[in-house]
């Protein structure tokens, strides 16, 4: 009788593992990070403050909610001349448009723990749809979501004028995240 | 009867030659672009300009290299006999610091690149390695190292020079038309 009950409390509690709604992400263990390239040279740099929600339940998709709030001023390119040249007006223009933002509008399963998100990243007042793959690793505590990104820069008028040729500063500009989810 | 061959003082090969008047002008550029560009405001043509002085210093540490192995197979033709020997020894010290410049220089622009966590991508196309881990006070303190090699080299150019026009104008020894070809008009 007390085996049988052992193993159903843990047939349950893995059940209950596998079926879990990530309701929460830990800022602090999560990550976004960036790699641009100038005159070929790879640039990473990661963005240090950002928020996000999410109701995410990977049984049941569709009824999937996440929002991503990116404050732009906590830019880190390891060179203090280049994070303060990003957020001026030529690049970020923080002042005028102090974060970036995504949401999400659909998780598509790609089987097994692959996603395709949809959703739309607005930019320095300029709102694009994105679509991106995220593979989902998860443990018994926590599940991480990683993926990666391209956006194109001049799409969202981000280093216009004189930094407008893509020979100096290429227009691609690599977006990668890793989010902690918790229940 | 002196044949034309022995009338023509020993020079250097058409390939040393032409390795040495393409270094020269590499790092002149090289030097002038670094002086410049460590001036500007961030902005694209600084990008650019740090770049080209990158290419520079590593085409000097590979055209240095050519440059070893070609002196190895083609010893450089004699000082004068009459060169006192401790102006022979000087030359050759100075030559030696030259070199040992030449590589030093560019070395030393290359780890605190890496040190500052920028990859070198010579002509955009070929990383480098990392030489070291990106480190704020390394890259500073090696930023430091390459001014003050770069003004030691610079030292030394201007004595290299200043000495084959010595050789050239004072001492009319043909040191000079070792690298120029202009002992053919001396008898």
């Amino acid at each position: 009788m007390k085996t049988i009950a052992i193993v159903l409390s843990l047939l349950l509690a893995s059940t209950c593992t596998q079926a879990a709604e990530y309701k929460r992400v830990d800022l602090s263990a999560s990550q976004i990070r960036f790699t641009s390239r100038q005159m070929g040279v790879p640039v990473d740099g990661a963005f240090r403050k950002f928020d996000a929600s999410v109701a995410f339940d990977p049984e049941a998709p569709s009824a999937a909610r996440g929002q991503l709030r990116i404050d732009l001023s906590s830019i880190d390119t390891g060179v203090r001349e280049v994070d303060e040249e990003v957020v001026g007006a030529h690049w970020f223009d923080v002042k005028r448009h102090p974060d970036a933002r995504f949401e999400m509008r659909q998780i598509l399963p790609q089987g097994g723990e692959r996603f395709q998100i949809s959703g739309t990243l607005t930019l320095k007042g300029v709102t694009q749809p994105v679509v991106l793959n995220a593979v989902l690793k998860r443990s018994a505590s926590q599940a991480v979501m990683e993926g990666s990104f391209i956006i194109k820069r001049l799409d969202f008028g981000i280093g216009g004028g004189v930094w407008g040729d893509v020979k100096v500063v290429a227009n691609e500009v690599t977006v990668q995240f890793q989010l902690v989810l918790r229940p | 009867m002196l044949t034309e061959s022995r009338l023509q003082p020993a020079t250097y090969t058409r390939t040393a030659i032409l390795l040495h008047g393409v270094m020269a002008l590499l790092i002149a550029g090289g030097f002038s672009i670094g002086l410049f560009m460590v001036e500007l405001p961030l902005s694209p043509l600084k990008l650019q300009l740090y770049s080209y002085h990158k290419w520079t210093g590593v085409s000097v540490a590979a055209l240095l290299f050519l440059r070893f192995v070609w002196r190895g197979l083609h010893p450089p033709p004699p000082l004068p006999a009459g060169m006192p020997g401790w102006e022979a020894s000087a030359a050759h010290a100075s030559h030696l610091l030259l070199y040992l410049l030449m590589i030093c220089v560019p070395l030393s622009g290359w780890l605190m690149s890496s040190a500052k966590g920028v990859t070198t991508v010579y002509l955009g196309l070929w990383a480098l390695p990392n030489a070291v881990a990106r480190d704020e006070a390394l890259g500073f303190f090696l930023g430091a190292l390459h001014r003050i090699l770069t003004y030691a080299l610079l030292a030394f150019v201007v004595l290299h020079v200043a000495a084959a026009l010595k050789h050239h104008f004072i001492d009319r020894d043909g040191v000079l038309g070792r690298m120029f070809h202009l002992n053919r008009s001396r008898p």
